[in-house]
């Protein structure tokens, strides 16, 4: 039973971390650096990338579109986000922005007047809107008072699932955003302000100099999310390993436990032991069927944890509600086979001492014992 | 022919006491009483018998093999082909079933399994209605009728009892006896009863004395 929570444990923080990485990772698949305002990296990454924390301020588009036409810029999306619909945020964004995620529509088609909205698969399904409704966005990220009243949204497309960030996302375009805030999109650029910048690069020379560019010559900020979610996952990792020594310990105990267990039964069956002996049974045989027992026992204790593993991450993600990072129970991965492994390794470690004691038994003492 | 002979045996435990054993000749088919009060060495003559106990020196042969020179894997398996034994108490494994123990004891000896066998042995024995049922539905007579099975289903050269009949009432050991004799007849093996059971003397005429 041991074996089987030890296992199980490990199973999820394996299944969880991979998965985790994973999406973090597809997320951020073909953006190779955000600018921003100034403020902390991190947010700016999460917010612009990944869509959990606050952004850290406005850049004025008229700096944006400079750098937007850096010739070391293959593509630049702009990004304005400040409104959500019941929690779900609206992203006032270009064209840019469904090619960059490669996005295709499963109805409808994607926003091009203002006030036009393609909303994600998940929001479609848990907002309950479809093609041709209409909606209210409301100021701020989360809350949802401040209803922005005066212009209504429209939904012209629902977008096929990408099992990425855009599943939760509203996508209208930036201007769109704008005439919610009271300014109007009559083409001028001057005063005009957007939240952050997505980039492509156009080389990987420029990995090396556009980031410090941006941060010299500009009031801007730079951002590169490769480095800033391995900083995250470093500041993460420091849980899931000390969670992982836990588990590594509860399966040190598994094994003792398995040890004790077959040591004590084997002192009840020694007796039966010794008449398989006298039954013509070499000593080989006996090693091999206590060892057998171990394996079994332990084996079976890790293919329940597995399956428990599993089955308690399925019904994790189920029960989660930032479907941002949603974690899936049907996922197996490589290193689930190492787990079987340690798992044998185990049962052979824990039966091999028990095991050579039926091999030395002597039988004759077991016998006149009765 | 000569069945089994033991030669100078002696057999001392953490050199304390030692026990010397005279020497005894047992030929073919014949019929053995071995007597002793407990502590006389009974047991541990036995198990030097069956090849379960290095005794201290001497040697011991059964059907013309000097067993203590075999290599401890061909004692085992010599011994379970050769030697089949009747323990005081019948020491069934509780999770399988009658047939099942049987089985166990062909294939321990590496011997094809064989439930025609089985089926004789226990018909002989008038269990065989009870191939399927768990050593825990049985009487101890039963029970122990299914170890004499146990001992001569691989038609052993040698059938040695350890106190067959002392956990029995009259009846049981009678029959229990009787059946001993019955089945070495029927397997034509050599018959060794190691009693001090005085219920059990009369249906011999060779005895072993332990001082």
């Amino acid at each position: 039973m041991l074996i089987a929570f030890g296992t199980a444990i490990l199973t999820i923080l394996l299944l969880a971390s991979t998965q985790i990485e994973q999406k973090l990772n597809n997320n951020s698949k073909d953006i190779d650096l955000v600018v921003g305002a100034k403020g902390s990296p991190l947010q700016l990454i999460l917010s612009s990338i990944y869509y959990i924390d606050f952004p850290t301020g406005n850049i004025p588009l008229k700096e944006a579109n400079e750098l937007a036409h850096n010739p070391f810029v293959k593509r630049a999306v702009p990004l304005a986000l400040g409104d959500n619909y019941n929690g779900t945020r609206i992203v006032g964004t270009d064209s840019n922005y469904i090619s960059l995620y490669g996005l295709k529509t499963q109805s409808g088609k994607f926003w091009q007047a203002d006030l036009e909205a393609t909303i994600g698969a998940e929001v479609a399904k848990a907002q309950k809107l479809k093609v041709g409704d209409t909606f209210f966005g409301a100021h701020g990220l989360t809350e949802n008072k401040d209803l922005h009243k005066e212009h209504a949204y429209k939904v012209v497309g629902i977008l096929a699932p990408q099992g990425n960030v855009t599943d939760n996302l509203i996508l209208t375009n930036v201007a769109s955003v704008w005439e919610m805030h009271g300014e109007e999109a009559n083409g001028e650029i001057e005063g005009k302000e957007i939240t952050s910048l997505l980039i492509q690069y156009r080389s990987p020379m420029s990995v090396a100099m556009f980031p410090r560019m941006v941060n010299q010559m500009t009031s801007l900020q730079s951002a590169s999310p490769a480095m800033e979610s391995t900083r995250l996952f470093s500041l993460i990792g420091v849980g899931v390993d000390t969670l992982q020594w836990f588990a590594v310990l509860i399966m040190l105990i598994a094994a003792i436990s398995v040890f004790v267990n077959l040591y004590n039964s084997l002192k009840e069956r020694s007796y039966d032991l010794a008449i398989m002996r006298t039954l013509g049974a070499s000593k080989t045989k006996l090693f091999l069927i206590v060892i057998l027992e171990g394996l079994i026992l332990t084996i079976a204790g890790t293919i329940l944890g597995l399956a428990l593993g599993h089955l308690t991450l399925g019904f994790i993600g189920a029960y989660q509600e930032s479907s941002q990072a949603k974690l899936s129970g049907l996922i197996f991965i490589s290193n689930e086979f190492y787990l079987l492994l340690t798992g044998l390794a185990i049962g052979i470690f824990a039966s091999i001492i028990p095991a050579s004691q039926a091999y030395r038994a002597n039988i004759s003492k077991i016998l006149a014992k009765n | 022919m000569q069945m089994i002979s033991i030669k100078g045996v002696t057999h001392s435990y953490n050199n304390l006491s030692k026990i010397s054993f005279s020497d005894w000749q047992i030929n073919d088919g014949e019929r053995w009483l071995l007597l002793g009060q407990s502590g006389s060495g009974k047991t541990t003559l036995l198990h030097i018998l069956t090849g379960i106990l290095k005794p201290t020196t001497g040697e011991i042969n059964i059907a013309e093999t000097s067993i203590y020179q075999l290599t401890s894997k061909k004692l085992d398996q010599f011994r379970g082909r050769n030697i089949g034994i009747v323990f005081q108490r019948p020491h069934l494994i509780k999770s399988l079933t009658i047939a099942e123990n049987l089985l166990l004891a062909q294939s321990f000896a590496q011997l094809p399994e064989n439930n025609e066998r089985i089926h004789e042995v226990l018909q002989s024995l008038g269990i065989a209605d009870k191939k399927n049922a768990y050593p825990s539905e049985l009487s101890q007579g039963q029970l122990q009728r299914v170890s004499i099975a146990r001992a001569v289903i691989n038609k052993p050269a040698l059938l040695i009892a350890d106190e067959p009949t002392s956990s029995l009432d009259d009846n049981n050991a009678t029959a229990v006896l009787q059946l001993l004799l019955e089945q070495s007849d029927l397997n034509q093996a050599t018959l060794i009863v190691a009693t001090h059971d005085k219920r059990v003397k009369d249906a011999f005429t060779n005895t072993y004395n332990l001082a």
